[in-house]
């Protein structure tokens, strides 16, 4: 299978656009019609030939855009790849998981050649080869978990564990739901995650991290979040509000079809062996309403679960101020059917 | 909980109680690797018994090809020990779980002082080698009664920073002396008897250590102690637990399903919740709180054990 990489914008005139097959594998995150915050965790393990969870590292039609976005990102602002002196063993460890990954599930696109710690890395897509010596950062044109971050779709944070607690002390974060490596840079779990309404009370995160104290090497985890975007952006981040935040008002009846997009997060949790980080890939994919609701049960669904959502998460989540047409608009798309169990098209 | 089946390809005697094992992927495919202080734990199925111990991983963290392990034998043990000695021989398969780090080096530490005392070297000989991979600083203190005793001695490189105290030959540690007058940025890591861990920890306080810069192996084999009963509350079976069992073994002869990584009090995945105790539970693990503890509302079946009329607990 020969892929296509479409030519395409996430800023400016956003040109971005879903193929018919793009919108059919997006990971739609609501198994039922209503939501609520869980743990929602399962095992990264291989599921469903063709869907964004066949592959450990996700490479679909947006890989060559996504990458040049996230470079014209790192060039207005390098602190949005940041890593602690001591994190640089978890990103050689990071930089050989997506390496192998990638080039045992995509042959065609990437090749590892490895003698003892000589390596020789082709990455097809974006026309690189780089012959380096592993664990030696002076071989590689910039450290090692910017140089595979920038070459994999998705932000990234590598979490050093020590003292009971996952600290965030590296990552590479240009395609966020607004929050800030650099403001959470050095932050530990609780920390960083306390901006997050109502999940603590529930003791969410209590469980969240009691679990992962404990991931196992070679059983990496996963799990889908979601908000909501105006306009296929990846870099929503706080840093760059005053160019976004502007277009949340953009909306109206006539345009959010278009306009508006559901943001679903694919995030992975891998134990990594030599420096018993985890790395926590964070693989943001867009999809327009007007794409959505062209699947009856997710038009259906998405429009029960929006619809009922508390107040504070939709506020949380940014999109109270458009909740209204959005609720309106999929309302069209409900004729009140019953729709089946699980997240997958009928 | 994952674990594969190894073949033992070495086995020798590193001293008159502690012989080293090397496990190999039966087909020779690479095992994963690992971080220093990382243990195993090792399946024996000694009979009608299927003992779990941990190991701490005593190889080369970067070296796939195999994962060594250091077993001292134990007489008055639960038997783990005794059977690796006793029965375990070059050419056997045991299932071995994938390596869990409860032991970490702190990376964000400009020097490392690593104190072991007998059998406590096990977790050192890995970060030993990681630290001179990644050329960072440290010194390590082996502390041994007797040369004879000294099981890993041949297994440490040649290097000024590393120190043999045999207090018999009058070179006894002196801890204060080696934790005066450390760099700032300096962790310090312990692991041995109990007596060598309160003793550095306590030096360390006293000598004004910040807390997050003290590391102590936590984990523990589940001591033996008396007979007991517990009731479970789910089915309201009752279970007996052996004087050399754990109640985590009982409930796993037992049939019942309790998830588990270090098996020694330290990680905190068997903790199961008591719904009554009449009598005392004798807490041996380093996952509850003081007031869980003290409550006896929780019990760590890895290690602990209980006395007394009755305890049932959720499961």
């Amino acid at each position: 299978m020969t892929m296509r990489f479409n030519d395409e914008t996430f800023r400016g005139d956003y040109t971005f656009r879903n193929s018919p097959e793009a919108v059919r594998r997006f990971p739609f995150p609501f198994d039922q019609d209503s939501y609520m915050y869980s743990v929602n965790i399962e095992p990264h393990r291989k599921t469903r030939a063709g869907s964004v969870f066949e592959h450990r590292f996700d490479v679909d039609e947006h890989y060559v855009a996504e990458m040049r976005d996230r470079a014209i990102t790192l060039e207005r602002d390098p602190l949005r790849c940041q890593s602690l002196p001591h994190m640089e063993l978890a990103g050689w460890d990071f930089l050989e998981l997506v390496m192998t990954s990638k080039a045992e599930d995509y042959p065609e696109l990437f090749t590892l050649n490895r003698d003892g710690d000589r390596w020789h890395w082709i990455n097809r897509p974006l026309g690189i080869e780089q012959r380096f010596t592993f664990l030696d950062a002076t071989t590689l044109p910039c450290g090692p978990m910017e140089y595979i971050t920038r070459q994999t779709q998705g932000d990234h944070a590598l979490l050093d564990q020590r003292d009971g607690n996952l600290w965030m002390d590296a990552g590479m974060v240009t395609a966020q739901a607004d929050w800030s490596l650099d403001f959470d840079i050095g932050m530990n779990f609780f920390e960083w995650h306390a901006p997050v309404p109502k999940a603590n009370e529930m003791g969410v995160f209590q469980r969240a991290l009691k679990f992962l104290l404990n991931l196992q090497q070679g059983a990496p985890v996963r799990r889908l979040n979601w908000t909501m975007t105006v306009n296929p952006r990846l870099d929503t981040s706080p840093e760059t509000y005053p160019e976004w935040g502007p277009e949340k008002r953009t909306v109206t009846p006539e345009t959010v079809g278009a306009k508006q997009h559901l943001r679903v997060e694919l995030q992975t949790l891998w134990r990594l062996p030599r420096s018993n980080a985890i790395a926590f890939p964070i693989r943001c994919y867009l999809c327009a309403l007007d794409d959505i609701v062209t699947v009856p049960k997710w038009g259906r669904r998405l429009h029960r679960v929006l619809r009922d959502l508390p107040d504070e998460l939709a506020e949380y989540k940014g999109f109270a101020v458009n909740r209204g047409v959005i609720v309106d608009y999929l309302a069209r798309f409900d004729d009140g059917a019953e729709t089946s169990p699980g997240i997958f098209p009928d | 909980m994952s674990a594969q089946v190894l073949q033992v390809a070495e086995v020798e005697a590193l001293s008159p109680l502690v012989t080293r094992f090397r496990f190999v992927h039966p087909e020779g495919e690479a095992l994963p690797l690992f971080s220093g202080g990382a243990h195993v734990v090792v399946e024996m199925p000694d009979g009608a018994v299927l003992r779990r111990n941990a190991y701490s991983l005593i190889s080369d963290p970067l070296d796939g090809s195999g994962y060594e392990i250091a077993v001292r034998r134990d007489e008055a043990g639960r038997g783990g020990s005794r059977f690796m000695h006793a029965e375990v021989a070059v050419g056997d398969l045991l299932r071995v779980g994938a390596p869990v780090n409860l032991f970490a080096l702190d990376l964000r530490a400009r020097r490392h002082v690593l104190i072991a005392g007998g059998i406590g070297i096990t977790p050192f000989l890995a970060q030993i080698r990681q630290l001179i991979r990644l050329q960072l600083p440290f010194e390590l203190h082996y502390a041994v009664r007797s040369r004879a005793e000294a099981a890993a001695a041949r297994l440490l490189p040649d290097l000024a920073q590393v120190h043999l105290h045999i207090s018999e030959e009058g070179s006894r540690m002196d801890l204060g002396e080696i934790l005066s007058g450390q760099p700032l940025g300096t962790h310090v890591y312990v692991c041995g008897p109990e007596g060598l861990v309160d003793g550095v920890l306590d030096t360390a306080r006293c000598l004004g250590w910040p807390k997050g810069a003290l590391h102590s192996e936590a984990f523990l084999a589940p001591p033996p102690g008396e007979a007991f009963e517990v009731t479970l509350a789910r089915s309201g079976r009752k279970i007996a637990v052996g004087p050399h069992q754990s109640l985590l073994e009982a409930l796993e002869a037992a049939e019942v399903e309790v998830p588990w990584l270090c098996r020694g009090g330290a990680c905190g995945q068997c903790e199961t919740h008591v719904t009554s105790c009449s009598g005392h539970i004798e807490h041996h693990d380093h996952w509850l709180s003081d007031e869980a503890r003290a409550s006896q509302s929780a019990i760590m079946p890895c290690v602990s054990r209980f006395r007394g009329a009755d305890l049932t607990i959720d499961r």
